[in-house]
């Protein structure tokens, strides 16, 4: 199955990587409540990337296991890291002036989510989320 | 540079929001927001986001921002014509928009500021001014 990689350098940079969410969508067949929970969940830790670590990229693959579809979006840079993940992945936490609510926001808005991330090394943040929301 | 224009209604501001706000759009929304309520005198703001289809938690802080700031110049602010899978979306990344009300049209939203700003003005002794639920 055929994937793709659109860098992160800009804020404009979302647009595109929004409409190709759309077309994954739109061949999965997502309804459009999932679709939007898929597509917040990019644009928060777009936001991250652009803030923290500069820049960054987003691979973008439809996923399957037996019948069941879904998307699958990889998120990575080389930015400083995450020193503390736990808190990071707390409601209100942020070390900018942010709301707190990036990460474990996406995390309860997609179907799977993980990520890696330690000083020095850049972060990975990886979202599936299942055609049918669960 | 991009610019968000911001309408004059009678006594009300209505800013129509079509683009993804980024940083320095948003800013500039605020400012602009800020000088025309202190030119104009507007006793409320409506902020029309039918047209989006995300509002993440950036863009969810800056609603709340112009609220607050809004409110120090005893204007009320309403959302308008939030879609329905937006208003489900933010319940779930667990974005509370602070002091903003919300309204499905801008004639609802027109008249939830009307009725704020009788409240406000009928020269009644307790302070309802406080717009926090
Ligand atoms: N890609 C990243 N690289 C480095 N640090 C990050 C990255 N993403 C998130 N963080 C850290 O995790 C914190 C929490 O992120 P988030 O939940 O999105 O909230 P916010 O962006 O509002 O601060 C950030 O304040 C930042 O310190
Ligand atoms: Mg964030």
């Amino acid at each position: 199955m055929s994937n793709h990689t659109i860098p992160i350098v800009r804020e404009q940079d979302f647009i595109l990587i929004r409409s190709h969410i759309q077309e994954l969508c739109a061949e999965t067949g997502m309804n459009l409540i999932n679709q939007t929970k898929l597509i917040t969940a990019a644009s928060e830790l777009v936001r991250n990337i652009l803030n923290y670590a500069k820049s960054g990229k987003v691979m973008m693959e439809i996923v399957s296991i037996n019948a069941r579809q879904g998307i699958k979006l990889t998120f990575t840079d080389e930015g400083p890291g995450i020193e503390n993940l736990q808190a990071a992945m707390q409601d209100g936490y942020s070390t900018s002036s942010g709301m707190g609510l990036g990460l474990p926001g996406a995390k309860r808005l997609v179907s799977e989510f993980a990520i890696q991330s330690a000083p020095g090394k850049g972060t990975i943040v990886t979202l599936i989320h299942w055609k049918d929301g669960h | 540079m991009e610019k968000i224009p911001i309408l004059r209604m009678g006594p009300f501001l209505l800013v129509t929001i079509q683009v993804d706000l980024y940083d320095q759009l948003a800013l500039n929304l605020e400012n602009d927001l800020i000088s025309s309520i202190s030119k104009t005198g507007a006793k409320g703001v409506l902020i029309d986001i039918s047209a989006l289809d995300i509002v993440d938690s950036f863009m969810g802080r800056i609603l709340s921002n112009i609220a607050s700031m809004s409110r120090l110049m005893d204007a009320g602010t309403v959302v308008v014509g939030m879609q329905p899978a937006v208003a489900i979306t933010l319940v779930e990344l667990g974005l509370k928009l602070h002091g903003v009300y919300t309204a499905l049209t801008i004639e609802k939203g027109i008249a939830l500021l009307q009725q704020q700003f009788t409240l406000r003005t009928s020269g009644q002794e307790e302070d309802t001014s406080s717009q926090d639920e």
